[in-house]
């Protein structure tokens, strides 16, 4: 099978390539850039004429719901939201029922994934034994099952010291720990920035310093213990801070920051929006401009869609008692093209944070069209607007803060390992 | 969401959620029909056949039995008939939403339902829900909003003071998780007040509390100089047992009010307290009792603020 | 049409009508807005020892489904005991009937009368039920589809404006 993608703008930032090429792939591979090589007779063509041609999406935080909640989502309808979002290697979180913390789980996902022939899947292993934040687990094995790191998705560990123990015995090999910094005290209760809207509210509010304070044991100990640690979803200016300063002083951290909160602020939540009960919770302004300039100057290395899909009887709750999460994979590349726009970046700053930052994160071979590398593209319309709507998100989460709202960049074309698994 | 959900597309008060955000004209309107309701509930027949035929639900989620009596007895001198529903002992616990319960009780010909509930926005959450011929009033939502009484205090505010052009208002106690002292705030700033006092240990404040347009005193004392009128808040008794204060001791010596302190307010400040008290704990009993205290008037202004509200609902 | 009466001559000639039937029992009752100032010009010319009171029957009226609950409600007063009075029922313009249903209900929630009496400004007929006035000051023929309001200036003088029916009262 061979494709040639003609015309397009292409955006490869791994490659440092923004201009029109052409894009020509030969059994599942990219085989070069530019004019196709003399000889070369591709079965289909792609007139990508005004359309962005860039590597597939890489998402660090997407919640597939399988095993264990299929009745808010199923493997089938995420990965089909994926695709239509342009999403060609996803991470998986360990939060699912029960956890990723045995091979066998693991490999049931990732066979189950294999089948649909839709985006990669790489399993984040649980760290501790049903999540719970006691005791570990057996990391080598899930390794070799296929995890590509290993967190706590949004449980807490039991203490510092647990937290101290499994960064040794993951850097002893080199296995990358995920933590999404915040004290399990502080938030304790919690369910919005304890500022100025949580205060009208009267809801319960979980403050910054639970962040910080989190952050701060983390950036210590991966300094003491040499652990590589990605930073999940933070939320807040003064938690940027940190993270740039310990950057700087050149620990193996790397961060991400949510879509929703590179756009949204406490005032969102409005009169008791629950589509805007996340976690972390929505912050105030000056966070929100600190995490949009902690993108621009790379403190924060990539944008994640934080997908959670939410059935709706669970948000259909006081917003306290509203399961946090919104859906999130169809709408991360138009979120990022949004950023980089406000920003007044180029919009090749915003793939670059959706594809080769993310895949940097993962340790995976992917977000770049570098020739002999996976065919794994996404080809959108930038101009195109397009409103968020319940009944054409392909996600079985119709949940979102962003419903109802216009948004600029649509996926047209999908490809995995150079099939066309998505078009729109 | 970003109209007020609880006025209709004509301005008038649709739902009664939070007195955040009602109109000057409408508190005025409560306020004033409120006072020809006094009159009523002064007669020997305390009852008028306004909302005859009317069906008032009682939602009560979390138990409150002296709250839902002064619905009940607002309802019933309107005429209207009463139906009261302790709904924390019966569906929830089977497994109805929330949302299910509510659309129960619609189906039997609801006009009204009066709501209260342990979450913050659980009334915004029905009223959003409802038919629109359906009215809901919030008895209380968590920490969010006690629109009725927050009302029922200022109706006695006035009838006391008059003009609240020129007044000084101490709120004193458990801000942080007082319904209360939100939905006064509020009220007291859309009336003109023009200086109102919240007083509490640190522990006892929501994060940026000026915001919503108060001063922020620790010092009882510094808080209660020259005070008009002293709204004081109910110490609940969970707050003993976290770590929010060390003791009610110490507490009733920093921040209870009793008659050395009461005395640094004006001579003739007025003291309100949302009930039930908390005797030594937040307010002494001679004070309590005494002359300056109009404890039991609000309650009596309370039913006829509560008939104001519901007809003028009714109405809309 | 002819111009509408001098609403003061038409309160001359209720006085007149009324003051024969007084006794010590009597009291005047007047019905908000129009029927109070009568009510109040009544008491000041017939004898200020006649207990007086005003009603707002805003709580009673049987039109609130329709029209809801009136902006400004005053407060009903009646500062005697209702009980064994005659009650002199006072109000502006006689229409439908409504409203003196509404405050003899309203009344009644007060004490048992022992006799209710209606004296009114202006008939203007169309009653929709079985009520009719004791002391009538003029009967007028009307368009059904005009509001026929009392007035009073600055200076506490009556007089009758009509208006067509939708537009509100200036």
């Amino acid at each position: 099978m061979k494709l040639l993608i003609r015309n397009g703008h292409l955006m490869d930032p791994a490659n440092g390539i923004d201009a029109i090429q052409d894009v020509s792939i030969v059994a599942g591979k990219i085989l070069g850039v530019g004019p196709p090589p003399p000889g070369f007779h591709p079965n289909r063509e792609i007139d990508a004429r005004g359309l962005v041609v860039c590597p597939g999406l890489v998402d660090l935080s997407a919640r597939l719901r399988e095993p264990g909640f299929e009745y808010r989502a199923t493997l089938e309808s995420e990965m089909a939201a994926a695709a239509a979002g342009g999403v060609t290697s996803l991470a998986c979180s360990p939060d699912t029922d029960p956890p990723l913390d045995e091979p066998g789980l693991v490999e049931m996902l990732k066979h189950r994934a294999r089948n649909l022939h839709l985006a990669h899947v790489y399993p984040i292993g649980a760290l501790t034994q049903g999540l719970e934040g006691e005791k570990l687990t057996e990391m080598a094995e899930l390794r070799d099952a296929g995890c590509v790191a290993f967190g706590q998705a949004d449980r807490p560990l039991a203490s510092a010291r647990v937290m101290m123990q499994a960064m040794q015995y993951a850097s002893t090999f080199s296995f990358r720990v995920w933590l999404r910094p915040q004290d399990a005290s502080l938030a304790d209760g919690g369910v919005a920035h304890d500022g100025e809207v949580a205060t009208r509210l009267g809801l319960p509010a979980i403050p910054v310093c639970a962040e910080t304070l989190a952050l701060s044991n983390i950036i210590l100990m991966a300094r003491e213990t040499g652990a590589t640690v990605h930073l999940c979803r933070i939320s807040s200016a003064e938690g940027v801070s940190m993270v740039q300063a310990a950057k700087r002083q050149g620990l193996a951290i790397t961060c991400d920051v949510a879509a929703n909160h590179v756009h949204l602020s406490e005032m969102d939540v409005g009169f008791f929006d629950s589509n805007c009960h996340l976690i972390p919770p929505l912050r105030g302004l000056k966070d929100r401009d600190a995490l949009r300039t902690g993108l621009e100057n790379g403190t924060i290395d990539a944008i994640c869609s934080d997908h959670a899909p939410v059935d709706d009887d669970a948000k259909l709750l006081p917003f306290g008692e509203a399961e946090a999460g919104a859906t999130g994979l169809e709408l991360l590349l138009p979120l990022a093209l949004k950023w980089s726009a406000e920003m007044r970046l180029p919009p090749s700053r915003a793939i670059a944070r959706i594809t080769s930052e993310p895949a940097r994160v993962l340790g995976v071979n992917a977000g770049h069209l570098t020739p002999g590398g996976a065919a794994d593209l996404c080809i959108f319309d930038p101009e195109h607007y397009w409103k968020v709507e319940a009944a054409t998100l392909k996600s079985q989460g119709k949940n979102t803060p962003f419903l109802g709202i216009e948004l600029q960049g649509k996926v047209k074309y999908t490809l995995v390992n150079g099939n066309i698994i998505y078009q729109g | 969401m970003s109209r007020n959900p609880q006025l209709n597309e004509h301005g008038e008060l649709q739902h009664l959620l939070t007195t955040e955000g009602l109109p000057l004209a409408i508190l005025r309107r409560i306020l004033d029909t409120a006072e020809s309701f006094v009159g009523v509930t002064e007669r020997d027949v305390k009852k008028v056949p306004l909302l005859r035929g009317k069906s008032i639900f009682n939602l009560f989620f979390e138990p409150s039995t002296r709250t839902r009596t002064t619905f009940e007895i607002a309802a019933k001198r309107l005429s209207a008939d009463v139906i009261n529903l302790n709904i924390a002992a019966s569906s929830q616990s089977k497994g109805e939403t929330l949302l299910d319960t509510v659309d129960n009780l619609s189906s039997m010909h609801a006009d009204m339902f009066v709501v209260r509930h342990s979450q913050s926005g659980a009334a915004h959450l029905i009223a959003h829900h409802v038919r629109p011929d359906i009215r809901v009033i919030n008895a209380g939502d968590g920490r969010h909003a006690h629109p009725t009484q927050g009302l029922l205090d200022m109706f006695t505010i006035r009838r006391y003071k008059r003009d609240f052009h020129n007044l000084r208002v101490a709120i004193v106690g458990d801000i942080l998780h007082s319904r209360v002292a939100r939905s006064q705030i509020h009220a007291l700033t859309t009336l003109g007040v023009p200086e109102v006092r919240v007083i509490a240990p640190k522990t006892l404040l929501p994060a940026r509390v000026e915001r919503l347009g108060v001063q922020v005193h620790h010092d009882m004392a510094e808080g209660l100089r020259d005070a008009d009128v002293l709204l004081m808040l109910r110490l609940q008794s969970e707050r003993m047992l976290s770590a929010h204060i060390p003791s009610t001791q110490e507490y009733f010596k920093y921040y209870g009010l009793t008659q050395e302190k009461l005395a640094l307010a004006k001579h003739d400040a007025i003291v309100l307290h949302p009930g039930p008290m908390n005797r030594g704990v937040e307010i002494d009993s001679a004070v309590a009792d005494g002359g300056q205290s109009v404890i039991l008037p609000q309650v009596t202004f309370g039913i006829a603020v509560r008939m104001a509200v519901m007809s003028i609902l009714a109405s809309n | 049409m002819s111009p509408l009466p001098d609403a003061e001559v038409l309160l001359a000639r209720l006085i007149d009508r009324i003051r024969p039937d007084l006794t010590q029992a009597t009291a005047l009752v007047g019905i908000h807005t129009g029927g109070a100032w009568l009510a109040e010009r009544l008491h000041r010319q017939l004898g200020p020892v006649l207990p007086l009171g005003t009603l707002d029957v805003s709580f009673y009226r049987d039109d609130f489904d329709q029209t809801g609950l009136r902006p400004e409600v005053r407060r009903s007063n009646i500062p005697f005991e209702v009980e064994a009075r005659h009650i002199i029922l006072i109000d502006d313009v006689l229409y439908t009937g409504r409203t003196i249903r509404a405050a003899i209900n309203e009344l009644f929630d007060y004490g048992r009368p022992a006799s209710v009496r209606l004296a009114t400004l202006v008939d203007r007929g169309g009653r929709e039920l079985p009520i009719a006035a004791d002391y009538v000051g003029a009967s007028l023929a009307l368009p059904p589809d005009t509001m026929l309001v009392l007035v009073q200036d600055s200076e506490g003088k009556l007089g009758l404006d009509l208006h067509p029916r939708n537009l509100p009262k200036a």
